[in-house]
């Protein structure tokens, strides 16, 4: 199941071409772009790992675009994402952000059934992937 | 070897037009007054960039040239002013892709404690990617009395990048010219790298007569005759002082004379004030600087 999530979630996933104009012009409107990878990949985890710091004052688009580079080189089979924060006051927060990078397979997501009091069922999604513990969930196979 | 092909028609002038090469070049000359060996370096360098641009495009062997700098010189010459002309003249030949210049010292490429240097002085040479990074008073990244200095550290992470990513980025050094002669002296891999080499000759008192009245009509202020002498007489006394930084010292020297000429103006508030009046600085403001009375006392 190919995960979504972020802006442009209902296109397929952007060429670096594209990638690269959406970088700049995210730079053109003064926001600081940061790069974050994670092998968990449940839609309401939003602690994602930073690959380094966010990067302000940049002018070049392919700064990012090496970083890029490089964050896929390091995690191919990880889901990375660009974020672009916009740090001007009455926004101080994420304008933008995509996913630029996903595992080659993805297995989806399962339905939790929890019988709790009384004959109630409460439902959650898992991961099939998050039942191996963090390091190995989407190690080449 | 030429190619045998048919070349395609090289167009000078639409190349020089598109690249607004031109436009820049006349502002230069335009807007800085003297400073003639440096004008026609840089001409000369936009001349070779241009041609080696025709000659990619004609499919002749065209390495891409070294484009790293150095701009020695007196303070307040005029250096980063060139820069800036320099970095428009790479962005229009397409040398370097967003033409920004990023203007640093030793403390924002040096670090304080160990492992602080790296991350530090790579994330300024990110946000100067694509463009030129102008590193003022280079010299003081190097301290040869003391090894475990970080500033060794940053010179080796800036080589390895202008080595490796000749495209990406133009390094400008800048500092007095001894300095940066030993500078260079002690670091011969950065010195073998540096392809160009120019610079700023002080300027003389005329020249800096025709940067006041550049200022002043910026400004929209004039000097009265009487004040033109005076300043003149100024300028003359000011260059033989300790510390003279040429333009800078100039702006700041129009600066106390705008200071003295509102105070007076305050002072003799009973009197209509005309447009003139506002516009105009009187020998008085002048001569009532300080370096007058040095000199008074002095004789």
């Amino acid at each position: 199941m190919r995960l979504t999530q972020g802006t442009f979630s209902f296109l397929p996933d952007l060429t670096d071409a594209q990638i690269a104009v959406q970088v700049e012009y995210c730079l053109g409107k003064g926001w600081a772009v940061s790069i974050e990878f994670t092998d968990d990949p449940h839609p309401r985890n939003t602690y994602w790992d930073m690959w380094g710091m966010p990067m302000f004052d940049l002018a070049d688009p392919a700064v990012v675009m090496d970083e890029i580079r490089r964050c896929r080189e390091a995690h191919p089979q990880l889901y990375i994402k660009m974020n672009a924060f916009d740090s001007s006051h009455g926004w101080e927060a994420l304008r933008l952000s995509f996913i630029v990078n996903r595992p080659a397979v993805e297995p989806g997501f399962g339905l939790v059934r929890e019988e709790s009091r009384g004959r109630n069922i409460r439902y959650t999604t898992r991961s099939y992937a998050a039942n191996k513990p963090a390091g190995e969930r989407y190690s080449a196979t | 070897m030429l190619a045998t092909h048919e070349l395609p028609t090289l167009n000078l002038k639409a190349v020089y037009r598109d690249a607004k090469i031109g436009e820049v070049l006349d502002a230069l000359e335009r807007d800085l007054i003297g400073l003639a060996p440096v004008k026609r370096r840089v001409r000369e360098i936009a001349s070779l960039l241009l041609i080696e641009k025709l000659r990619r495009s004609a499919g002749l062997n065209a390495d891409p040239p070294a484009l790293h700098m150095s701009f020695t010189g007196n303070p307040g010459t005029g250096k980063t002013t060139v820069a800036l002309r320099m970095a428009a003249i790479l962005h229009g030949l397409g040398y370097v892709r967003r033409g920004q210049l990023v203007s640093v010292t030793r403390d924002d490429l040096v670090g304080q404690y160990i492992g602080h240097t790296a991350p530090k002085t790579k994330e300024v040479l990110k946000r100067a990617m694509g463009g030129v990074l102008f590193i003022d008073e280079a010299y003081y990244l190097y301290r040869p009395g003391n090894e475990r200095d970080y500033g060794q550290e940053a010179i080796e992470i800036l080589l390895q990048v202008m080595e490796n990513q000749r495209d990406d980025l133009v390094v400008i050094f800048a500092g007095y010219k001894d300095r940066m002669d030993s500078f260079f002296g002690s670091n011969p891999g950065m010195a073998s790298r540096v392809a160009h080499h120019i610079d700023f000759p002080d300027y003389d008192v005329d020249e800096l007569f025709a940067i006041a009245e550049l200022m002043l009509a910026r400004m929209q202020y004039d000097l009265s005759e009487a004040a033109a002498a005076a300043f003149r007489d100024y300028i003359a006394l000011r260059r033989r002082q300790p510390h003279f930084a040429n333009a800078r010292s100039i702006r700041n020297a129009l600066d106390r004379a705008r200071l003295r000429q509102a105070a007076r103006l305050v002072e003799r508030s009973d009197t209509v004030l005309t447009r003139a009046a506002l516009c105009t600085i009187e020998a008085e403001d002048i001569r009532a600087s300080r370096v007058f009375q040095a000199a008074g006392e002095a004789s």
